[in-house]
């Protein structure tokens, strides 16, 4: 790497050559304040906050989008660029809902967080905004027009990582505005309510659907058995809600919190992930033994589910019918575990934890009733949801002691834990499905191949004799390259794992904000981490599971399975827009 | 006599049938055509550079220099872009080099090409400029007939053809990214830079984006010779440029002059003078962005390095008189008007930048603004010129700044109380 000097504030330097003069000021040690920029996506340079001096340039140059050049001499904190900078977030605030305190991002806001940076007190400007209406007909998004400053995170992450593009800049000038195709409702136009852009943008323009309160009423109400569920991906990023490292392990804290917010019975979804591995597998063997559609397609992230029923319906055979883990829990719980304990179905309520905006919709799929009348989940929060509420209930999560979860649903191995990135729903599979068919204990658990951030994963495995191929996408846009493999025919996976977004459920769209592909790195090696420590590591070998064959569904695959853990799709293909 | 109206680029303008191609043969058209394919690349763009000559579109970019990058580029295809998307208040003389001699633009475009390797061009039109766009299907079908575009073209075994590309109407497609985005199909929005259209343009190759002007007058240098078009101009400036003279003049219209010319004999020599005996309140040069100037500048002569010592540009080239019946906000108010209309809203300075200028204007404009309001202006106008994304919002101030440079008073009476305080003591 060529080296080159620059000088930046009157400090020489020395940094590669071709880098951005942001990426050499922070070599330097000086964060220059950003908006629009962010490490995954392209330069935008749109917002042009992160405007410096250049010795000998006539314009402010911004740091985002410049190279730097040898013998560059650039100044950050100048009397013009910290005018410019001031000038530049006030017109953004005079065009800004500010109303900070009641706002979902208060204190996690990018623009708040420059503004007081930047040391601005006032605003010169004249409030232009001309308020629109919030959009709220979306289970799992809401769209606030009001606060949006039309960086385009969310554009690019909606066209160039899920391929989706409900979303776009309409319009020009001072009329630029960020919407759905048409000036369309969230609802009415193919979202998947991913969320993927709600955890890209700067501002509260784009975020979950808040439903803290109905957990306070359901906690608080006497009448009201409330449970609650715990996704695996949550116990790997809850953490960085408190301030902890990316990637820390938090489940015994989690499960403390929990407790100490007021739920009766903590469980955690692993239990039904490894259940969806029994499930699963057999479903697949069965189709392999009776010439079923191939290859068949997980149904766990309910990102993907909607993305294929509203955009390749024709496909939709693919799919496993088998429950995502969310609601095979709540069906359980307001069956299995009502009949257990003898409360009322009508009393139970099933609260989860999802890293997932789309859970959210998930839960109020109306076939998603237990006795066609209790949702199985009752409402759905998602891990940012969750950091607000332990903060609204003053519980100070890094001095938790460690808890254990509750039975039934307690016990879980590794195979279910690795269900929250991409490619662990199929290393869970082929764990069990190699005994199963094989009747050979594995002796190499782990499956390197279908790990990590790579956008299409393969392996190839030998089931006592026939080599199965199998393949893991994740991201929209690599689901759909592997639909499109679907129909040309040309695809010879068995067996495909897709999960919505990137990273697989550590890169949910409910997750800590500030999720980075690094981010999502640390927390899939935390996830294995936890794969490793945990002593049962195949999902057929989870005792709890088995006791539940024995006393209740009494077979995978059987009636009582069918009706509870089961469900199917349908066709809901937009016809002007997907 | 001094000559102050020149024809090196329009002398066959009104005189030849632009609908005709073989009236444009006739008096020597597609005569270089014939004979460049047996020079050398490298001998055509030296030519080029020798004349000095630079964009005319605005930016003044040497012309010779730039086909020299997308002929260096080792990347094909390469693409031409003949900028036509004159949205400029106050510039006309692209349209009339479109109206009147198509031929020569085509030529100029087919020697560009052949210098620098180019196999595809577009000319890339304003979409208001019907009759240019008919005038331009016709001649470049005739073109083809003739074997001056399309494969093999003269036996040389260059192949060159040319698109007509006309974008939704947006002033921001005339800026060569936004223009390019528009090619592509996207909507004009400016792009990040470096890379610059000659390394990575439409579609990420190398483009060669020129105005009317510029590639209008190539086969002028051609001909002639560069030795020949350098003895018109300055030290500084060679040549000709056209200048559309336009407001309170007695003879608006498109002038091609030499370099060197004042804006005054423009005014009164080629203009003939204010309508009425009026005096000048001011002149705008360049167009909307451009620069506004008091009376006692026209003196200023038509040339790069004298406009760049004044802190002034010269633009497309536009001279638009002001007389003394105008308010000079009222002028003000309605160039704002348009570059709020016209912004993209890709940055913030931009986006948000024109309606508070505008808000503050009006305050002035109704004598209700204070002094803190003058300096709020001062300051977005000149964030906008300092660190807005593209030329546009770069631009946009210039004619307000040079105002408040040149015409405080005419914003001091706008402020209400502080005025009358300090004209009473």
């Amino acid at each position: 790497m060529n080296m080159i000097e620059v000088t930046i504030n009157n400090k020489k330097i020395s940094v590669p050559e071709g880098i951005t003069i942001l990426d050499a000021a922070k070599s330097a040690g000086i964060e220059i304040p950003t908006l629009c920029y962010h490490t995954d996506q392209s330069v935008k340079a749109n917002c042009r906050v992160c405007i410096v001096e250049v010795e000998g340039m006539k314009t402010l140059p911004s740091a985002c989008s410049t190279a730097v050049r040898n013998g560059m001499a650039i100044h950050t904190n100048s009397a013009k660029v910290l005018e410019a900078r001031r000038v530049i977030i006030e017109m953004i605030l005079a065009n800004h809902d500010a109303d900070c305190l009641k706002c979902h991002r208060n204190l996690s806001c990018e623009l708040q967080n420059i503004a007081n940076q930047a040391g601005v007190r006032t605003n010169r400007f004249e409030n232009v905004l001309e308020f629109k209406e919030i959009d709220d007909s979306s289970p799992s998004i809401v769209r606030n027009p009001n606060k949006c400053i039309k960086c385009g995170r969310c554009v690019e992450m909606c066209r160039e990582v899920q391929g989706i593009n409900i979303i776009e800049k309409i319009g020009r000038s001072s009329e630029l505005e960020i919407i759905p195709a048409f000036g369309r409702y969230l609802s009415d136009v193919a979202c998947v309510s991913c969320g993927q852009c709600s955890t890209v943008c700067p501002v509260a323009a784009i975020y979950e659907k808040e439903d803290i309160d109905k957990v306070w009423d359901a906690i608080n109400d006497p009448g009201k058995h409330v449970i609650v569920q715990t996704a695996p991906a949550v116990r790997v990023s809850i953490g960085e809600e408190f301030g902890m490292e990316p990637g820390s392990i938090v489940t015994g804290k989690l499960v403390a919190a929990l407790r100490r917010l007021g739920f009766d019975r903590v469980f955690d979804t692993n239990f039904t992930a490894d259940l969806t591995i029994i499930e699963e597998g057999n479903e697949l063997l069965h189709r392999l033994k009776t010439g079923g559609v191939l290859p068949m397609l997980t149904s766990c992230s309910p990102g993907w589910i909607n993305f294929i029923e509203q955009y390749y319906p024709e496909l939709l055979p693919h799919v496993s019918t088998c429950k995502s883990p969310q609601q095979m829990f709540g069906a359980l719980a307001k069956s299995y575990y009502a009949e257990k304990t003898g409360i009322p179905v009508k009393d139970i309520f099933v609260v989860s934890i999802m890293p997932c905006t789309a859970k959210k919709y998930e839960a109020k799929r109306p076939e998603m009733r237990v006795d066609g009348i209790h949702p199985d989940v009752d409402v759905v929060l998602t891990t940012r949801e969750l950091g607000r509420i332990l903060k609204q209930a003053g519980i100070d999560f890094n001095i938790l002691e460690e808890e254990k979860y509750d039975d039934p649903f307690g016990i879980t191995t590794g195979a279910a834990v690795i269900f929250g990135a991409s490619g662990g729903v199929m290393e869970a599979a082929l764990r069990t499905v190699y005994e199963i068919v094989t009747g050979k204990t594995l002796d190499k658990l782990d499956f390197h191949n279908v790990r990590g951030m790579g956008g299409i994963k393969e392996a190839e495995v030998d089931l006592g004799g026939t080599k199965v191929k199998v393949a893991v996408a994740h991201s929209l846009l690599n689901a759909r390259k592997i639909l499109e493999l679907i129909k040309s025919g040309k695809c010879e996976y068995t067996f495909i794992e897709v999960m919505c977004c990137p990273g697989g459920c550590i890169g949910g769209g409910g997750q800590p904000y500030h999720t980075t592909n690094e981010l999502r790195r640390k927390r899939i090696e935390a996830i294995y981490e936890a794969d490793r420590h945990i002593p049962i590591r195949k999902s057929h070998e989870n005792p709890a599971v088995q006791a539940l064959y024995d006393e209740y569904l009494e077979k995978p695959l059987g009636e009582k399975s069918h009706h509870l853990l089961h469900t199917y799709y349908t066709d809901k293909k937009k016809k002007d827009c997907s | 006599m001094k000559k102050y109206n020149l024809d090196l680029i329009t002398r066959n303008c009104g005189k030849i049938d632009p609908y005709s191609i073989d009236s444009y043969i006739e008096i020597g058209g597609y005569d270089t055509v014939r004979n460049i394919f047996a020079q050398d690349c490298e001998n055509i763009i030296n030519e080029i550079k020798k004349s000095e000559l630079r964009g005319r579109g605005g930016a003044g970019f040497p012309t010779g220099n730039k086909i020299e990058y997308v002929y260096k580029a080792n990347i094909t295809p390469k693409f031409l872009v003949c900028n036509a998307d004159e949205g400029e208040p106050g510039n006309f003389k692209d349209r009339f080099l479109l109206e009147n001699d198509p031929h020569q633009l085509i030529e100029g475009m087919i020697i560009a090409s052949h210098a620098a390797g180019i196999n595809k061009g577009y000319i890339y039109i304003r979409g208001e400029y019907n009759k240019a766009i008919g005038i331009l299907e016709i001649a470049i079908e005739q073109a083809r007939r003739k074997g001056f575009l399309g494969k093999n073209i003269c036996g040389s075994g260059f192949d060159f053809d040319i698109e007509i590309y006309s974008g939704a109407g947006a002033y921001v497609c005339g800026e060569e990214f936004a223009l390019i985005e528009s090619i592509e199909g996207k909507a004009g929005r400016p792009r990040n830079k470096p890379p610059y259209p000659v390394s990575a343009g439409i579609f990420n190759k190398p483009t060669l984006i020129n105005n009317v002007e510029t590639l209008s007058t190539i086969p002028y240098i051609i001909r002639e010779g560069a030795e020949k078009y350098t003895s018109v101009g300055t030290a500084s400036s060679k040549g000709t440029r056209l200048v559309s003279l336009s407001g309170n003049v007695n003879r608006r219209g498109v002038f091609e002059v030499p370099f060197g010319i004042s804006v005054r004999e423009i005014i009164f020599n080629l203009g003939k003078g204010i309508p009425h005996g009026r005096r000048i309140k001011m002149v705008q040069l360049g167009g909307a962005s451009g620069p506004c100037i008091p009376p006692e500048m026209i003196d200023i002569r038509l040339d790069y390095e004298e406009f760049a010592k004044n802190g002034l540009s010269m633009g497309a080239g536009a001279v638009i008189v002001i007389d003394d019946r105008h308010d000079i906000l009222d002028i003000l108010r309605n160039i704002l008007v348009f570059f709020k209309h016209e912004s993209c809203g890709k940055c913030t300075p931009c986006r948000e930048g024109n309606r508070h200028i505008l808000n503050i204007l009006d305050k002035f404009i109704t004598r209700t603004a204070t002094e803190k309001d003058l300096s709020t202006l001062e300051s977005i106008l000149n964030v906008m010129t300092d660190t807005s994304f593209c030329g546009l919002g770069q631009a946009a101030p210039t004619a307000i700044l040079t105002a408040l440079k040149y015409f405080r008073h005419q914003f001091l009476l706008g402020i209400y109380k502080e005025f009358e305080i300090r004209n009473a003591v």
